[in-house]
């Protein structure tokens, strides 16, 4: 059974496969209203989450399925001490594909090891995130017109952003890519990205903790959040927290055509003023994020398009 | 010189860094056989000063690519009539199966006890592996 679990799961060929079929959702969305008639999604999400559920939950209602499943922990069987491996058996007999959100890494991964249908890691941690991935290159293949060619900033919490990972991993495999990896000192890329992803591959990167001195060379700049739930002291998120704040002053020397991007939700890192600038960009993630799951979800269900 | 009979047929590990058989015993699992086991700690060796040897009698069969793991200095002997019938060197196994454990406490093995704790080979040169689930390399220290 063909799961989503790991960004470099899906081929260049079958991501811009998705992608081209969520542009083609985009637009006519109507056109997709009864592909997944009689379908069922479970949401298994372990952990908050308001967009990616929300997300996952219109993308299958949009195609004429219907959604079923618990929004935290507490409501599941894992209060009751259920393992990962037998609440996927069991979903597995309820639903004809599942999303899975869940604080510990890897947790997806198992659950695919035992289910009968499709997993899609809806986020596992701090590690991967590859539907938001997808989003993301939706978007900047949306505002640039090309995935290859880049200059792309990573700015905050690089060490526990899984958007970060997953989406470093998918744009290295593709041809004149460079990145600038802004963070503090506490927060940068996890080592085997830049060993095993970055540096076999001979891919230009730079790790800086200036925001505003890196801005001018930058295509697109990839704000994140630095993430509460992933500390265990307080003290150091604290500290951690509002170290880059993205304001339009800060955006002076910024390229005309850089495109702002954010796997939101956003606290303070970058200011509201920022919403109006043409080149904000996060809100179209969302939107993005809808139809690419709406593609995701087709491709793995094995769905025609509609004549 | 402690004197251990000569197998006829068996399996001869080593070239074990001194101290380690009994880990390797563990590993292998050699408590669960029942056929004649020899564990020789601290023996004579030219080439490392001190060594350990783990001798296996009978026709066994022993999954035993763990032991590039251990050390890649380790050495098999399988012996057929009296008579050294295959020499092998060990390498790093691609695949380590609940042979060390994920330190990453955000890592799905830390709650789920049952669950098999797998490593993959990512780097043979520099001998790193990292845990399946959570991409956490391992680390030896504590």
């Amino acid at each position: 059974m063909r799961s989503l679990i790991d960004p470099l799961d899906l081929s260049i060929k079958e991501i811009n496969s998705i992608l081209d079929l969520a542009d083609d959702i985009a637009k006519d969305p109507k056109r997709y209203r009864h592909v997944c008639d009689g379908k069922k999604l479970a949401t298994l999400f372990y952990e908050p989450s308001t967009r990616t559920r929300l997300s996952f939950e219109a993308a299958m209602l949009n195609m004429g399925g219907s959604v079923m499943g618990f929004a935290t922990a507490d409501s599941s069987s894992a209060s009751k001490g259920e393992s990962v491996a037998d609440t996927i058996r069991v979903v597995s007999c309820y639903a004809d594909i599942c999303a899975m959100r869940h604080p510990k890494e890897g947790a997806p991964l198992r659950a695919s090891l035992y289910s009968k249908i499709p997993v899609i890691n809806a986020g596992d941690g701090g590690h991967q995130h590859p539907t938001q991935t997808l989003a993301d290159l939706m978007t900047i293949r949306q505002k640039k017109g090309r995935l290859s060619h880049l200059t792309i900033g990573l700015c905050g919490d690089l060490k526990f952003g899984r958007t970060v990972h997953s989406l470093i991993k998918s744009l290295s495999r593709y041809e004149g890519i460079s990145f600038v990896l802004i963070s503090p000192e506490e927060l940068r890329v996890p080592s085997y990205i830049l060993e095993e992803v970055l540096k076999p591959k001979r891919i230009s990167y730079k790790e800086v903790s200036n925001l505003e001195l890196a801005m001018g060379e930058l295509d697109l700049l990839y704000m994140t959040r630095v993430q509460k739930e992933r500390f265990f002291n307080e003290a150091d998120y604290v500290r951690l927290k509002d170290t880059y704040i993205l304001t339009e002053d800060k955006l002076r020397n910024a390229k005309p055509d850089m495109y702002i991007l954010h796997p939101l939700p956003r606290v303070n890192e970058i200011s509201l003023e920022v919403d109006d600038d043409p080149r904000a960009a996060y809100f179209d993630q969302v939107q993005n994020g809808v139809y690419v799951r709406m593609a995701l979800m087709m491709k793995l269900l094995g769905v025609e398009k509609p004549c | 010189m402690l004197n251990i009979d000569s197998l006829q047929t068996g399996i001869v590990i080593d070239h074990i860094p001194a101290g380690e058989s009994m880990r390797i015993y563990e590993l292998l699992h050699l408590e669960q056989m029942d056929c004649c086991v020899a564990v020789i700690k601290n023996a004579r060796s030219t080439k490392y000063g001190r060594k350990d040897i783990i001798k296996i009698e009978g026709n066994v069969k022993i999954d035993l690519d763990v032991l590039g793991f251990v050390d890649p200095n380790i050495t098999v002997d399988f012996i057929e009539n009296g008579k050294i019938i295959e020499k092998k060197t060990m390498t790093l196994p691609q695949y380590l199966r609940n042979v060390i454990k994920c330190k990453n406490p955000r890592c799905i093995t830390t709650i789920e006890e049952e669950i098999d704790q797998v490593f993959q080979l990512c780097d043979p040169k520099a001998r790193r592996y990292r845990c399946i689930y959570c991409e956490q390399e391992y680390s030896p220290r504590p």
